[in-house]
């Protein structure tokens, strides 16, 4: 059972979150303008890496924040959480990534 | 029975207790210590039951956590378990155990049969025999079923109680055994939290089975000084009984601690106790276990392994055979022959693969006056009910056949030995892999996902000097890396070992003839798997250990392969022509590594306590009018209320008329309340909605329609402004939850610079819904200051004042197409004034009406219900609600009504279906197709989505969403039912009051 580091309230056992898909998933500004082909992109096609993926949690039975985890899907590593809006730890995951196979899909929308 | 096998010294049993107990109904008697196993062994009891396919007699061949054979249902009733290893069960007063796997008795069984048709079940035997036809499953299941008759679940409530404990830790240890304590002591003497775990009742591991000394003392000595030193530490919990049956990610394990003595019975404690430990360290000193040697019929009752018989005569006292032959690879097991002199039983020879064997404990052996006959197999082994004598001739130079005379030795015990496999299981539950060790034939822990690591015997260190050095090493490292640097100046103690010399690696050990033709190789025993399977399975083309063990079921079965495992994957490897067995993969072990009941999952969350229960403030009254429950969710909703003598229709009927022609009144307080406040929340409710909120007055009521992403409907409800920046949500009452998860979603993902904060009011208001013509005239005797005339407040409107004196909330909305007020009040309030309500209303025909007249009345409107008329597929534009749609903003889930798939032109649609026979009710979920007939298949091309009777309309109809349904109005459509097809009328979705003048009104 993973053991969860909410920005807001520290270390907690996984049944207190939900997941809630991979992160920086932007929603076109303009959804009228997209293509059937970007709009289902969005809506439909994930990355799914064997290594580092960007995903987001709810901590749905605390604080209720919507957050990020940087989390290696084949060890099931926590390598970081971070805040909406935030950017990613771009270099910790760069050390990490050095043992791990890593989409090489950039992440969306990283504000 | 007499405990004829019992010796007459030895053994940490207590000869003054004397414990009855029963076994296939025979009464025996053993001494408090001992287990069911060492009981049967005392009384004589050979033959415990049979196997899984063959249903070969089988007797106990372990004494602890790999056994395969001796599998037990204990006790009847509530508390029967089942497939209990009598290996593991420590005996008491009365226990009663039955042997599983056998009818109708276990020396003589009649499913034995099977032993003669082998031939005709080799390996893949079900894969290919219950491929085809796929519908003749349900013949064969029973078949096998039957066949394979392993133990039977209780069918009574499990009367005992169970806990769950959550704790942290700074180091856990599993294992009890030399390197357990060492690694416990150093641990918890620098002041770390620690838990030492151990499944058995004494703690010491191995060291219980052997005569070591430690420090010059008894090894028992030094365990006891040990437990005590760690009862003196306050942050050190020790649990005995207590199995670590799985390790998870991030340090998580899982602990099953058996409290009580008797294993089915909790008296007053709690029988088990789930322990979920959090720790920041692990120390994996979970020992090693013997593995059998692979010989032509290894599975013969009184074959057993070497470490086993030398555990029964030392810690129980016991004698398994009266004349034994040692069977070995390695050293370790001529200590079972020395035991077995010790305790007077005959040792006919010792029969060792290697050839000249001549280390310090074979030395001994010979200086014992036994025989040793090296460089040999056994290639047969006489006695179908019990080994009588064992075939036994010389390796050729390549250890693949065998050369010379056939030599018969007489005997009644096999002792075999094929050396130790650590026991690597939860390192590798917790993502550990392992690496072949080729010279000593074992895998070890490589690397480790967690801040775990495997010491001692677990680790291929089998010296007890090296399980003492290690573990102090470790106990210490893992308080330091967990926080805790405190040194301790004790020594570390000092054991004496004898070395021994390098075992001999022969996975198969060859007979007279090939593998597979004079008697059978068991790898597996449980499962009944040999190496003949496996070399089947090679040669049909499975190169990957995981393929062949689901091909050949090896290492399935209740035991998870402990003793067969390893192997197996050196007889695939060597199959396959693979030099390292290592290469053709590790097997994974998953969790548990022994059986958990699965009342100690559930812990206390049984019962009443199983889920909450939701009630709503006017529960109390529903219960006193006897009504019937629904549950919503968590929710406890009224259904109906039926009166005496009064069949569900009947009622329902009553309740529909009543709320049409009278007033009804509904409880609805377990709608989903969203309270949604801040500057922007209109801007919000305009991108989370379908239609347009920006317009809406105060004190006016909007229904609204919430799709995903992808443009499918998710919930629907009311939701009203109440002031500049103030407005309540409605939502259904299973969706409630989920819609509050989306609003945050997108206020905190997509869009955080809106102003708008959301919170659940659900449970602070109480909402009692009355409709019907009587309405407003009993509404009215309620309040003097809400002006309730339809022109101060038409049709979804809202006013704020009192209602029989409590500030209230009185929507003009209405789910059942009847003028009708929907009274909110705090929840507090809510029993009173319902109750009050009622008795006004008397006068009135007022009448309670539940979830399935509320039903009716929707559908009769046709009105949907998310979840019922929608799954998931369905679009507004399905369900004709394009009016809902607002072309003039973006919202969610727009843009995909232009995606190819919304576009189709076949997509299902909302219609109304009216059967020809009105006394027709069809069945929701029913299929409807377009043409009657016997042919197949016959295209179906809708779904009846709600279908009832209608008192109102005195008949029978129903909603179904049918492709192209619009189009199909006027045509006939079918629904094949149980027994007859029902052919029906498909019409507007609309059966009542089409105009709205009720609504309205
Ligand atoms: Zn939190």
């Amino acid at each position: 059972m993973l053991l969860i580091p909410c920005p807001w309230c520290g270390e907690r056992d996984e049944p207190e979150f939900h997941h809630g898909g991979e992160a920086h998933i932007k929603r076109p500004l303009e959804p009228d303008q997209s293509t059937d082909e970007e709009w289902a992109e969005y809506i439909f096609m994930r990355t799914n890496p064997k290594g580092v993926f960007l995903e987001r949690w709810v901590h749905q039975s605390g604080c209720r924040r919507w957050f990020n985890l940087a989390r290696n899907t084949a060890t099931n590593e926590i390598i970081g959480a971070y805040k909406m809006g935030e950017k990613p730890p771009i270099s910790t995951i760069a050390n990490k990534q050095k043992t791990a196979t890593v989409s090489n899909k950039k992440p969306k929308g990283v504000k | 029975m007499a405990q004829t096998n019992r010796l007459a010294l030895g053994g940490d049993i207590d000869r003054t207790k004397p414990v009855n107990f029963t076994f296939n109904g025979h009464h025996m008697q053993g001494y408090a210590g001992d287990t069911l196993a060492s009981a049967l062994i005392a009384n004589g009891v050979r033959i415990v039951g049979r196997s899984f396919k063959y249903h070969r007699p089988r007797g106990i061949m372990a004494a602890g956590t790999e056994e395969a054979n001796a599998l037990v249902q204990l006790e009847t009733g509530a508390r029967t378990l089942a497939n209990q290893q009598a290996t593991r069960v420590e005996l008491y007063e009365g226990l009663s155990a039955t042997s599983i796997n056998c009818w109708p008795s276990p020396d003589f069984d009649l499913m034995s049969i099977n032993s003669w048709f082998h031939r005709l079940m080799p390996a893949g035997f079900y894969y290919k025999t219950f491929m085809w036809p796929v519908s003749g499953w349900k013949y064969y299941e029973h078949i096998i079923r039957r066949a394979a008759g392993l133990g039977k679940s209780p069918v009574e409530p499990d009367p005992d109680q169970y806990d769950h404990m959550h704790v942290h830790c700074d180091v856990l240890v599993v294992g009890g055994g030399a390197s357990g304590i060492s690694a416990a002591l150093a641990a918890g003497r620098t002041g770390a939290r620690v838990i030492l775990v151990d499944e058995s009742k004494d703690f010491g591991g191995q060291l219980l089975n052997e005569q070591y000394t430690i420090n010059n003392k008894s090894a028992s000595r030094w365990i006891e000084d040990a437990l005590a030193e760690l009862s003196t530490m306050e942050d050190v919990t020790v649990l005995k009984r207590t199995t670590a049956f799985g390790y998870y990610d991030h340090n998580y394990a899982g602990l099953l601690e058996t409290r009580t003595d008797i294993l089915t019975d909790g008296g007053d404690k709690t029988r088990q106790r789930l322990w979920h430990v959090r720790t920041k360290r692990c120390v994996l000193a979970t020992g090693a276990l013997e593995r059998p040697l692979i010989f032509s019929d290894n599975d013969r009752p009184g074959v057993m392994l070497a470490s086993a018989v030398r555990t029964y005569i030392q810690r129980y006292g016991v004698k398994p055979g009266n004349k034994a032959v040692i069977f070995t690879n390695n050293d370790d097991a001529y200590r079972t022959a020395l035991a077995l002199k010790e305790a007077a039983v005959k040792v006919a020879a010792i029969i060792d693969t290697r050839p000249v064997p001549d280390g310090e404990l074979p030395t001994q052996a010979i200086a014992a006056g036994i025989e040793i006959i090296d460089n040999a197999t056994i290639t047969g082994v006489n006695g179908g009910r019990g080994v009588k004598s064992v075939e036994v001739m010389s390796l050729n130079a390549a250890a693949d056949g065998v050369m010379g005379v056939a030599r018969t030795i007489l005997c009644d015990l096999v002792a075999s030995s094929g050396g130790w496999n650590p026991v690597i299981h939860l390192h590798s539950h917790s993502g550990g892999k392992a690496k072949f060790d080729q010279a000593r034939g074992i895998f070890i822990a490589s690397e480790t996902l967690q801040a775990s690591e495997c010491i001692g015997a677990a680790n291929g260190d089998f010296l007890l000097g090296d399980c003492l050095n290690e573990g102090f090493r470790a106990g210490k490292e893992a308080a330091s890396k967990a926080g805790f640097k405190k040194a301790s100046r004790r020594k570390i103690p000092i054991a004496e070992h004898i070395v021994e010399h390098p075992l001999r690696l022969i996975w198969a050990l060859p007979s007279t003839k090939s593998i597979g033709e004079r008697g059978k190789h068991f790898l597996d025993l449980q499962h009944d798997v040999t190496a003949a399977d496996v070399q089947l399975a090679a040669r049909e083309g499975y190169a990957s250990v995981e393929h062949t063990k689901r091909y050949t079921t090896l290492g399935m079965a209740t035991d998870q392969g402990k003793t067969g495992n390893i192997p197996g994957m050196a007889v695939l490897a060597q199959a396959l022509g693979v030099d390292n067995p290592g290469d053709v993969g590790t097997t994974t072990f998953r969790p548990p590594y022994t059986p958990v009941t699965l009342g100690a999952f559930a812990g206390r969350n049984v019962g009443v306590l199983t889920d909450p229960v939701r009630m709503t403030p006017m529960h109390h009254w529903h219960e006193l009018a006897a009504c019937k429950w629904e549950d919503v969710g968590q929710w406890k909703r009224p259904w109906y209320y039926p009166k005496q003598g009064e069949s569900m229709q009947d009622a329902v009927n009553r309740e529909c008329l009543a709320a049409r022609n009278a007033v009804g009144i509904l409880d609805a307080s377990t709608l989903g309340k969203i309270d949604i406040q801040g500057p922007d929340a209109a801007e919000f409710l305009n991108r989370i909605y379908t239609n347009a909120w920006s317009k809406l007055a105060i004190g006016k009521c909007r229904y609204g329609l919430m799709l995903k992403e992808d443009g499918m409907i998710f919930d629907d409800g009311v939701t009203t402004r109440l002031g500049e920046n103030h407005y309540l949500m409605t939502t259904t009452t299973s969706n409630a939850a989920s819609v509050l998860g989306w609003l945050e979603e997108w206020l905190q993902t997509e869009w955080p610079d809106l102003k708008v904060y959301c919170n659940s009011v659900t449970e602070a208001w109480a909402t009692l819904s009355i409709c019907g013509p009587n309405a407003r005239a009993l509404l009215s005797e309620f309040t003097d200051d809400i002006d309730l005339t339809p022109d101060a407040l038409p049709f979804m409107g809202m006013k704020e004042g009192t209602v029989g004196g409590i500030p209230a909330r009185v929507f003009r909305i209405s789910f059942t197409g009847e003028c009708s007020f929907e009274i909110n009040v705090p929840a507090s309030y809510g029993l009173a004034l319902w109750t009050q309500l009622m008795v006004a209303g008397e006068k009135y025909g007022i009448t309670p009406y539940g979830t399935e007249t509320m039903h009716v009345l929707r559908a009769e409107k046709g009105y949907i219900i998310v979840g019922q008329e929608t799954d998931g597929t369905v679009m507004p534009q399905d369900l004709g609600m394009d009016w809902i749609l607002s072309k003039k903003k973006d919202f969610i889930g727009r843009r995909s009504f232009t995606r190819p798939d919304s576009q189709r032109t076949e997509r299902k649609k909302l219609v109304g279906l009216l059967p020809v026979n009105p006394n027709d009710i069809l069945e929701e979920g029913g299929q409807v197709v377009a043409e009657k007939g016997d042919h197949r298949p016959i295209p179906m091309i809708g779904h009846v989505t709600s279908s009832y009777y209608s008192a109102n309309l005195g008949r029978s109809f129903a909603l179904a969403m049918i492709s192209n349904g619009t189009e199909r109005i006027g045509d006939r459509v079918y629904v094949p039912m149980d027994g007859k097809t029902i052919t029906c009328e498909v019409t507007a979705p609309i059966f009542f009051d089409s105009e709205g003048t009720r609504l309205h009104g």
